[in-house]
């Protein structure tokens, strides 16, 4: 039988190394998307994993949500990637400072 | 017991799939990791018995999305080895970090009473006849009828956002323009000359 224990460390290992991941890419635009990706789903395993031991259907809407929200900001994301590639030829965060603030 | 032993399996493809996202150096490895990385998931989902979660993952993640992120990687003439400079220099504090959420994490899970709930227990098992998909679908229908339409239009907000940004319009292009091709007579294009004839030597 798995456990909540169990699969709570699996998401929290998942979300660390999706951490991790973000230090080392720290350059690579798609790299870091991806990462957030790797974040996101880490966070539905929790949601599902209490939705289920909790015996509770709404944490899986919101999971349900969560994708919907992220396939979008995935999508957007990807074209702006696509914009910023097409005038910088460079897909490099640290190529990212005209913007001042 | 099996499912138990498929759990550990799947976690296991899971972190180094994870690991090889984060790690390799071409970003198309890296995608396809990922591809792998939801697969696995969507498998231990289904074995924690969210099974219509499980398929959208499938469905969303590995058909649309990740094709759309693999469409993006190889479509982009990246300059790799520029981007892979200094990949190590903050490694140390990425891996610190990550330790010290796991740590952090593997702390308050297996703390007694560390959740406030019994985090050592089974799920309750379900009857036969239970339906995720059905119980799914009469709360989203219901109690989530109006962020559900809201979720809708925020797909389609993202669809013409994304379609408004990649758009673009080059100078110069020669492309056809039907309705001037339509509208075009016959005096614009032919002209009649008269001139004599020439005659024979």
């Amino acid at each position: 039988m798995i456990t909540l224990a169990q699969l709570l460390t699996l998401s929290g290992i998942l979300f660390s190394l999706a951490i991790a991941g973000v230090f080392l890419n720290r350059k690579n635009v798609i790299l870091l998307l991806m990462c957030v990706e790797l974040l996101l789903l880490a966070a539905n395993f929790n949601f599902i994993a209490f939705s289920r031991y909790l015996s509770d259907i709404n944490g899986q809407v919101f999971v349900f949500f969560i994708l919907t929200v992220a396939a979008a900001e995935s999508a957007i994301g990807l074209a702006i990637l696509v914009v910023l590639f097409r005038e910088r030829r460079s897909i490099n965060v640290e190529d990212l400072n005209t913007l001042k603030g | 017991m099996l499912i138990e032993a498929l759990f550990y399996v799947f976690g296991a493809v899971l972190i180094a799939a994870a690991l090889a996202v984060i790690s390799t150096r071409n970003p198309v490895y890296s995608a396809l990791a990922l591809v792998m990385c939801f697969l696995t998931s969507a498998a231990i989902w289904l074995l924690i018995e969210a099974e219509f979660l499980a398929v959208v993952l499938v469905l969303v993640y590995v058909g649309a999305v990740m094709v759309l992120f693999l469409f993006v990687v190889m479509m982009l003439d990246v300059d790799l080895a520029e981007l892979r400079q200094g990949f190590t220099r903050f490694a140390w504090l990425g891996w610190l970090t990550a330790l010290a959420v796991i740590v952090e994490i593997v702390g308050v899970v297996w703390a007694r009473g560390g959740l406030g709930i019994d985090a050592g227990r089974g799920a309750t098992p379900t009857a036969a006849s239970y339906s995720n998909t059905l119980e799914l679908g009469r709360v989203l229908y219901t109690r989530y009828a109006y962020p559900f339409e809201l979720a809708a239009m925020l797909l389609l907000v993202a669809i013409v956002a994304a379609i408004a940004l990649t758009m673009r319009r080059r100078p110069g292009l020669k492309k056809q323009d039907v309705s001037r091709q339509v509208a075009v007579r016959r005096a614009d294009r032919l002209r009649i000359v008269q001139m004599d004839a020439e005659k024979r030597p």
